[in-house]
């Protein structure tokens, strides 16, 4: 069978799977809505949480980028994987004791205060939209590649699914999806790299094979390999890092603490029983996302290796077939500069004359590599159980913020428990629209938006929350300006530097060489600076809110 | 005599609870310490002297910045699970 007629019965037979799932799993009760009526096992949530956390960008870009930036890469395997340190020690457990919905929820209570809500809900509406946009588009940029449909169609497609299965069964249909969703991507990310890690190393496990021999050249390994490679061209070597030392502190500073206090991450932990349920399945969460994320360096390794020896210097007629595919997707583009009919891919830009898009490395990985029809399949439905999963995620927590903290909290407290679970309902359904509005008219800047996202959250979420939990003493003033001084701070940045004079934005103009993606961690900085010395000098909080944080502590109720 | 008794029980109870949290504040700063360490210390400050050694092709420091990082903060977790748990047990203030 061809490629088509695979993609076409894999990705059809996954979302048969999720739409089934929905049907099975409606909710009834704004609690099942929100938090699947805190009742999904550990277990399950683990790998929710881990189908939710891993995006387009995770599952089709991340490889790619690291692939190209070597060492360097790291910033984002740390980065993505540390978070969840900070979140099972420092934030889940206390938060599922907290117990209510949202973490506009928590904000509002604990700062006693409607100004801290609905700040924290702004935040969290505008970080989930940031991230959604660019999911939509994944979604259609899959189908459109592997489908030939129309990006659009494709778009329009994505947001029939997530309807489906996001309005009808709020959280509680999400996590079960979810988890089907994961072991559909991971399944899917992990068969071609076994199978090149086998070509090339002989060794089945990519994370050791990577590390290893190489199969063609005993002796060798593929490491020192690829340096070699690379250096002869003028790149840096693989295993060496370009970035200064201190912007990649920063950036993975940003990263950790921006994963631990994005919403749709947070909010997973309110689905479970327990307290102790909440430790163990950030720990169950990591092991799956760390799967993922110690494939990809490998994988990256692999790919960029077969990148170089099957296009530098080698005759334009004579590439393999997959290299022209791609050509007429735009992704690659060779420009024959000194007209020798050969590949020239090297560092220096006058010279060089293929651009590629680190998308490639993971999409054309099975072509590269020459594996069967139905791993290409595969690869597509998880290219969209990843985009798809992140997606509903998103749109839950903007549903929740509008429905719950703005409409019951804030506006209209009379309002009937049917009528909010109606009222979510309605905005999930806004949102999909919304979002798939930006997924069809994606505004240019997607891709710097994401440095936003972790940005704020590193700056405003997580050092409320943090300080909410470990000083009793911290009032509304502190928590309140230090969140604002965070924001204000943290997206002027980014936007002068991506916005306002883009040309600036390089290492001499940095605020001590601090990048626009690494400087929510000098936000967060700022951020807890301002509230512990605001907080010194205002009154202490109501003692009924003292008490709430002895009680959050421990995990047995009074 | 009784309300007396009330808030000798109530003190202990709240003693207690501080004992719990000093505790619960003890491992963190402990696992914290590995997290930052393996994370920021091998993979970021000392990458360079680190990857002079080599671990079969791997170079070390290069290999925690990849791997070693993330297979610590799983193991870190599970830890603070096990801890957590049983001081649980200890105080009584389980779910």
């Amino acid at each position: 069978m061809d490629i088509q007629t695979w993609t076409f019965i894999i990705v059809g037979l996954s979302f048969a799977l999720y739409i089934g799932i929905a049907i099975w799993s409606r909710a009834t009760s704004t609690k099942e809505f929100y938090v699947a009526g805190s009742e999904v096992s550990p277990l399950a949530n683990g790998i929710a949480t881990a189908a939710d956390w891993m995006s387009a960008a995770s599952f089709i870009s991340m490889a790619g980028l690291i692939s190209f930036l070597g060492r360097d890469g790291s910033v984002y395997l740390m980065g993505w994987t540390g978070g969840y340190v900070l979140l099972a020690l420092l934030l889940a457990p206390y938060l599922r004791k907290f117990g209510k919905f949202t973490v506009p929820d928590f904000i509002g209570d604990r700062y006693y205060s409607q100004t801290a809500r609905v700040v924290a809900v702004v935040c969290a509406i505008f970080i989930s939209f940031t991230y959604v946009a660019g999911q939509m588009r994944g979604v259609g940029i899959v189908f459109s590649r592997f489908l030939s449909v129309d990006i659009n169609t494709g778009v329009l497609i994505g947001m029939a699914i997530v309807f489906f299965y996001a309005v009808l069964g709020g959280m509680k249909g999400i996590t079960y999806t979810q988890v089907a969703q994961y072991c559909v991507l991971i399944f899917a990310y992990l068969v071609p790299a076994i199978f090149i890690s086998i070509m090339m190393t002989g060794n089945p496990i990519p994370q050791l094979g990577f590390g290893g021999d190489l199969v063609n050249e005993p002796g060798v390994s593929l490491l020192d390999k690829l340096d070699g490679l690379g250096t002869a061209l003028g790149f840096t070597a693989y295993t060496q890092g370009n970035k200064p030392m201190i912007d990649v502190f920063f950036i993975t500073a940003a990263l950790m603490v921006g994963t631990a206090g994005l919403p749709h991450v947070i909010v997973r932990f309110f689905t479970v029983p327990k307290v102790r349920d909440a430790r163990k399945s950030a720990g169950y969460a990591l092991v799956f996302i760390a799967i993922l994320y110690t494939t990809a360096p490998a994988i990256a390794v692999f790919a960029r290796t077969n990148l170089i020896q099957s296009v530098s210097e080698k005759s334009y007629n004579e590439v393999p077939s997959w290299f022209k595919n791609w050509e007429t997707t735009g992704l690659v583009e060779f420009k024959d500069k000194n007209g020798d009919g050969k590949i020239q891919y090297v560092q220096n830009p006058e010279i060089n004359e293929l651009k590629i898009d680190p998308d490639i490395i993971v999409l054309a990985n099975p072509e590269i590599a020459k594996l069967p029809n139905w791993v290409i399949g595969l690869v597509a439905a998880g290219g969209l159980a990843a985009a798809l999963s992140t997606a509903a995620g998103l749109l839950l927590v903007i549903s929740t913020s509008i429905a719950h903290d703005l409409l019951k909290k804030t506006f209209r407290p009379e309002i009937s428990e049917k009528g909010e679970l109606r009222a979510a309902r309605i905005a999930a359904a806004c949102a999909i629209f919304v979002a798939g509005y930006f997924g069809i008219n994606p505004p240019g800047f997607v891709a710097q938006v994401v440095a936003f996202a972790f940005g704020l959250a590193a700056a405003s979420f997580f050092p409320a929350i943090l300080m909410g939990i470990f000083s009793k003493k911290m009032n509304k003033e502190g928590a309140i300006t230090g969140m604002l001084v965070g924001l204000v701070f943290t997206a002027g940045y980014i936007i002068y530097f991506k916005f306002v004079n883009p040309q600036a934005n390089n290492a001499d103009n940095w605020l001590f060489g601090i990048s626009p993606e690494g400087i929510g961690t000098l936000g967060m900085i700022l951020n807890f600076a301002t509230a512990i010395i605001i907080s010194k000098f205002s009154n202490d909080p109501p003692l009924e809110v003292q008490e709430m944080v002895e009680n959050i502590r421990v995990p047995k109720s009074d | 005599m009784l309300i007396l008794l009330e808030t000798n029980l109530l003190l202990e109870d709240k003693n207690k609870r501080n004992l719990y949290w000093r505790q619960n504040i003890r491992y963190l700063l402990m696992l914290l310490g590995v997290w930052f360490l393996v994370s920021y210390g091998c993979g970021i400050l000392f990458v360079d002297e680190l990857d002079k050694v080599k671990i079969g092709g791997f170079k070390l420091g290069f290999w925690f910045a990849q791997q070693g990082s993330i297979y610590v903060f799983v193991l870190l977790i599970f830890i603070y699970v096990y801890l957590m748990n049983k001081l649980d047990k200890k105080f009584d203030v389980e779910e």
